[in-house]
């Protein structure tokens, strides 16, 4: 995404205006899903996943992630880990 | 030695990183705010997972504004992008455009926001009343800070530091483009926060 000419740009838009699209719609989805009132595992599960595909949708089209240096991939690998430990930390420290 | 030393790699990538260095140091900058509020959200598992008794965020927030919140957060995102993606057509009158739309909504946000604190605080509500609020307000309130981060850094874009496009118009651009990584991870966060704290 450093070297993107204004045609390429001119492409992106149209793609910038779809992921927004779908990440309105997710997050109606989401928002219906919660008023199932289904079992807490579950409902975390997949309100979870909804989050999580909006999330990859902002990180890869808006921040240029599915087009970008490796070296940005190598610090979110290892920004990756360390919050992986963060997350675990609840259940070492629960035994 | 002359008296202007030129800022190396702020137009041109970096040879190592492949990267303009102001690119790079927002990614690590940003790596660590998934630290900082990596942190916080291990802490409200920790938490949830040892009460004895956890309520529905339903059950005590407003989901309909949380839900308006999180489309207006959604829009800012896309008129951000949509700002660098002006500057990089050449349209500066565009770009204007979408980042006073991105700054306005960051502030319809944080209208909304203050709404949804006011009526809590109205019901004697506030952090010290139960664990459950006292996570919410503490990440919803650091959130509402980057919100409030964001809103001066795209508000010195729009204003004076925007005479950078007519001197060095690339690497104008390049400073849109780190504002906007900046900005796009805060609706990033939010996008975790509104399910974790709301919906479940």
């Amino acid at each position: 995404m450093n070297t993107a000419s204004a045609e390429e740009v001119r492409k992106h838009v149209r793609v910038y205006l779809m992921v927004f699209a779908a990440l309105a719609v997710l997050t109606a989805v989401t928002v219906m899903v919660s008023y199932f009132h289904l079992p807490v595992h579950t409902a975390v599960i997949v309100a979870l996943i909804i989050a999580s595909v909006k999330g990859s949708l902002v990180a890869g089209y808006f921040m240029h992630l599915i087009s970008e240096e490796k070296i940005i991939y190598w610090v979110l690998a290892l920004t990756a880990l360390f919050f992986i430990v963060l997350m675990l930390l609840p259940t070492f420290t629960s035994g | 030695m002359s008296a202007e030393v030129e800022i190396p790699y702020a137009v041109k990538p970096h040879p190592v990183t492949g990267l303009f260095n102001g690119k790079f140091g927002i990614w690590l900058f940003l790596a660590s705010e998934v630290m900082l509020f990596g942190a916080l959200f291990s802490t409200y598992v920790l938490l949830r997972v040892g009460a004895e008794a956890w309520p529905h965020g339903y059950s005590l927030l407003n989901v309909p504004l949380a839900t308006l919140n999180t489309f207006v957060l959604i829009l800012s995102s896309v008129t951000m992008v949509m700002a660098w993606a002006s500057l990089k057509m050449g349209d500066f009158r565009k770009f204007r455009l979408n980042l006073g739309a991105t700054i306005l909504l960051a502030f319809v946000f944080l209208i909304v926001k203050s709404f949804e604190y006011g009526a809590k605080f109205e019901h004697h509500i506030h952090p010290a009343t139960s664990t459950f609020y006292a996570i919410y307000f503490t990440l919803t309130g650091l959130h509402g800070l980057h919100v409030i981060g964001g809103i001066l850094v795209n508000l010195y874009l729009l204003l004076p530091g925007s005479a950078l496009w007519r001197t060095e118009p690339e690497r104008f651009t390049n400073r849109i483009e780190c504002a906007g990584l900046y900005w796009h991870f805060v609706d990033l966060v939010w996008i975790f926060l509104f399910p974790v704290l709301y919906l479940l």
